[in-house]
């Protein structure tokens, strides 16, 4: 967490109230909230009304996805259709696929190319087959594991154009990219990405979208979302936005610089490593290769042993870890995705890292390839 | 040495990996995935490859202060030990899917790939010593009678054993679990598995029934030849089998019937009386052999032809491809596709796959 944003914190919890309360430190709950809240629209550059409160991403694409097609359903004729990318983050991708299983919802997922790029053309395509129906458009602002970033813009216009709300998940791309809201209608934003706390995030949507509530209760947030409001949390939150936004620039740069090191290296270092997602229009921190022939665990392991985080794609409730479903979904199949790996690069990383990864990694490879080809038959 | 400590999340396994840590060993600790689909969690006595299996062997790991990984061995555990044992009920043998996971994934795929990774060995909860001996590794009984497991180990050829670590052969149960608790360990009270792990319900017939459907069938008795009954299929059935046979009093003598034999081109279950169980020789396939040096003489040893059977005298003789046991106390009833494991006193010395018995009548 940045240091200025667990002062914030530390001032806050200490003292703090629940802002629903109306006696005197309820009040002061209300009001860091409040100021947090103004905070944060400002330095997105929406209405405060506009800012609500979660408790992180996961909740503000349920609210988003599960929130628009229960607004838009009534209004739709026949089986609504949600249109999605299918590189989306789980926080979208199973809300979608519950309320394909559970409410009646068709899905269109939509194309994507070899770099891991959705396109405007095929949304538009993709509305217009719905012909009528299409309940929401969500595509994510940027892939949070090979980097790419998507056409929002473009995306939205042709939404837009067509009176389909659209909801990005731009949980990766705060703080990571220049982020101009405009002509977006819901927008995910978490603290833990871009050192703030665990726990607090926000989807960015104006009041007349008319999202439709998943949680039911006190009706903190507009009555759209309820729970007693974690003030400290998002007073922590309200900075992490700020440094995201005013030091975007900055920080960018030194990730790019530090990550085409890393890059090349990579490349010098293990000549047989595929670079997965566009090579130059993605995240700054993020640099995400295929190694054909090892096991992408195993590398994983190696690499930790010698003090390297790395991902794979994700795991299972189990642990075990599952071919990428963004790699899949991209055309690499299910072997190379699974020697597959994300190395995420942020605020705290230094060239030192990039060192560490380079000394270890030809090493882990050629293990990792050994211990491939010993579980083959 | 570099371990990696096969953690199950039962308290064997846990305490298994806290002596190698304790014996100043580098420590990794694995947890098999063998379901791509885990239950969240069973009923009852079992507890292996659910969700809280693997939630409590990673606790463990952190209170040992290991590092911890998930290895997905699902899918050749699904080829190697599943669909094995329904290729062997529908070939007509009684497989023991234990002892095939031994030697398909926990000594050899997890081995190979822990070698390859860079460790030196594979520790498990297993009951059994390995023993330095004059040639290389030994597999010995466990010192607690009711625990002990070589049996299921006695498939290790010499290269696995030499790579495989059994720290808990020298105590018995209750000592584990008073060590567990005296270390702490959340998983010091979880009761023992008994059962077959992919088959939750315990219901193996019903299992074998889902995938191989009714294959119906005569039930015979061998003596007259009469038709008793009928079946439906023969993989719900195993020689030495008294009970679901259904058949009343089928000899009129109020004597049972024991199926006796199955023979799956004529979907015949043979039944017969107890006298029909009793096998005098056993002809063995895929063998292993650790009595060195080799010998042409036929060998006194003791045979075992299930977990906690009761072993008998017999003389081994072992030809390269084949072990043929000829048993000087008759054992009753024992199918083709179990195993037999040969001592020598403690020490496993052979084992091998029945493939034919030799009966007395």
């Amino acid at each position: 967490m940045l240091d200025q944003a667990r002062a914030a914190w530390l001032e806050n919890s200490g003292t703090l109230g629940n802002p629903s309360s109306l006696h005197a430190s309820g009040r002061a709950a209300r009001r860091v909230v409040e100021e947090s809240r103004e905070s944060i629209a400002a330095d997105l550059g929406v209405r405060p009304s506009a800012v609500i409160l979660t408790s992180g991403g996961t909740e503000a694409d349920n609210l988003a996805v599960k929130g628009l097609f229960w607004k838009r359903r009534p209004e739709i004729v026949g089986t609504p259709v949600i249109i999605a990318s299918p590189i989306e983050h789980h926080a979208v991708l199973d809300p979608v696929n519950w309320l394909v299983e559970h409410e009646g919802a068709e899905v269109a997922w939509l194309p994507v190319d070899s770099l891991g790029r959705v396109s405007a053309a095929d949304v538009e395509s993709a509305i217009a087959a719905a012909s009528g129906r299409a309940a929401l458009v969500t595509v994510m602002w940027a892939n949070n594991e090979i980097g790419t970033v998507q056409p929002v813009h473009e995306i939205a216009a042709v939404c837009r154009a067509a009176g389909v709300p659209f909801h990005t998940d731009a949980v990766q791309a705060l703080g990571a990219l220049p982020l101009d809201l405009s002509g977006i209608d819901a927008v995910t934003i978490t603290g833990h990405k871009i050192g703030g706390p665990f726990g607090v995030g926000a989807l960015i949507a104006e009041t007349n979208l008319g999202l439709v509530p998943v949680q039911h209760g006190g009706g903190q947030e507009r009555e759209v979302r309820s729970g007693t409001l974690d003030a400290p949390g998002i007073a922590a939150f309200a900075v992490a936005v700020h440094y995201a936004v005013t030091q975007q620039s900055a920080s960018a740069e030194r990730l790019r610089q530090l990550r085409e090191r890393m890059i090349t290296g990579v490349a010098e270092a293990v000549p047989q490593a595929v670079l997965n997602g566009d090579p130059s229009d993605r995240l700054p921190g993020n640099a995400h290769f295929s190694f054909p022939g090892c096991e992408g665990d195993a590398l994983l392991m190696l690499l930790d042993a010698a003090g390297v985080d790395v991902s794979t794609g994700s795991a299972c409730s189990a642990g075990i870890p599952e071919p990428s479903h963004v790699l899949l979904a991209m055309g690499v199949d299910e072997s190379t995705a699974r020697g597959s790996l994300r190395f995420s690069l942020g605020r705290t990383s230094a060239d030192a890292d990039v060192d560490a990864l380079l000394a270890a990694l030809p090493g882990a490879v050629e293990r990792a390839s050994r211990a491939g080809s010993a579980v083959r038959r | 040495m570099r371990v990696v400590a096969a953690m199950s999340g039962g308290v064997d396994s846990s305490v298994a990996a806290a002596r190698m840590i304790e014996a100043g060993h580098e420590v990794v600790g694995v947890h098999l995935a063998l379901a791509r689909k885990p239950e969240s969690s069973r009923q009852g006595s079992r507890g292996c490859c659910t969700l809280d299996d693997a939630r409590d062997a990673r606790r463990v790991a952190d209170m040992l202060g290991i590092p911890f990984y998930v290895w997905d061995f699902a899918e050749r555990f699904a080829d190697d030990v599943i669909e094995d044992f329904f290729a062997e009920y529908e070939a007509g043998r009684t497989p023991n899917p234990c002892l095939r996971c031994n030697e398909r994934i926990k000594f050899a795929a997890v081995l190979d790939r822990a070698i390859a990774l860079g460790f030196d060995a594979v520790a498990t909860g297993h009951y059994a010593r390995r023993v330095d001996g004059p040639h290389g590794a030994e597999l010995h009984r466990a010192v607690d009678p009711a625990k002990d497991q070589s049996y299921v180990l006695g498939v290790l050829e010499q290269w696995q054993l030499e790579r495989s670590l059994f720290p808990l052969g020298d105590d018995l149960k209750g000592d584990i679990r008073a060590e567990a608790e005296r270390l702490g360990l959340l998983t010091a009270q979880k009761p023992d598995r008994h059962d077959i792990c992919f088959i939750p319900d315990g219901n193996t017939a019903a299992f074998l029934a889902r995938r191989l459907g009714e294959l119906p069938g005569e039930i015979v008795d061998i003596d007259s030849g009469d038709v008793l009954g009928q079946h439906t299929g023969t993989y719900g059935f195993t020689i030495g089998q008294r009970r679901g046979l259904g058949l009343g009093n089928p000899g009129g003598d109020g004597e049972p019937r024991y199926v006796v034999d199955v023979d799956i081109d004529t979907r015949r279950v043979m039944v017969g009386t107890p006298e029909r169980l009793d096998v005098i020789g056993i002809e063995a396939i895929k063998p292993t052999w650790a009595n060195l040096p080799l010998t042409a003489e036929p060998v006194a040893v003791m045979a075992q032809v299930r977990a906690h059977a009761t072993p008998v005298p017999a003389m081994a003789h072992f030809d390269g491809d084949r072990i043929r046991v000829e048993l000087l106390q008759p054992i009753r009833g024992l199918a083709n596709g179990q195993a037999v494991v040969l001592y020598e006193g403690d020490r496993v010395i052979g084992s091998g796959t029945v493939d034919r018995t030799h009966k007395k009548s």
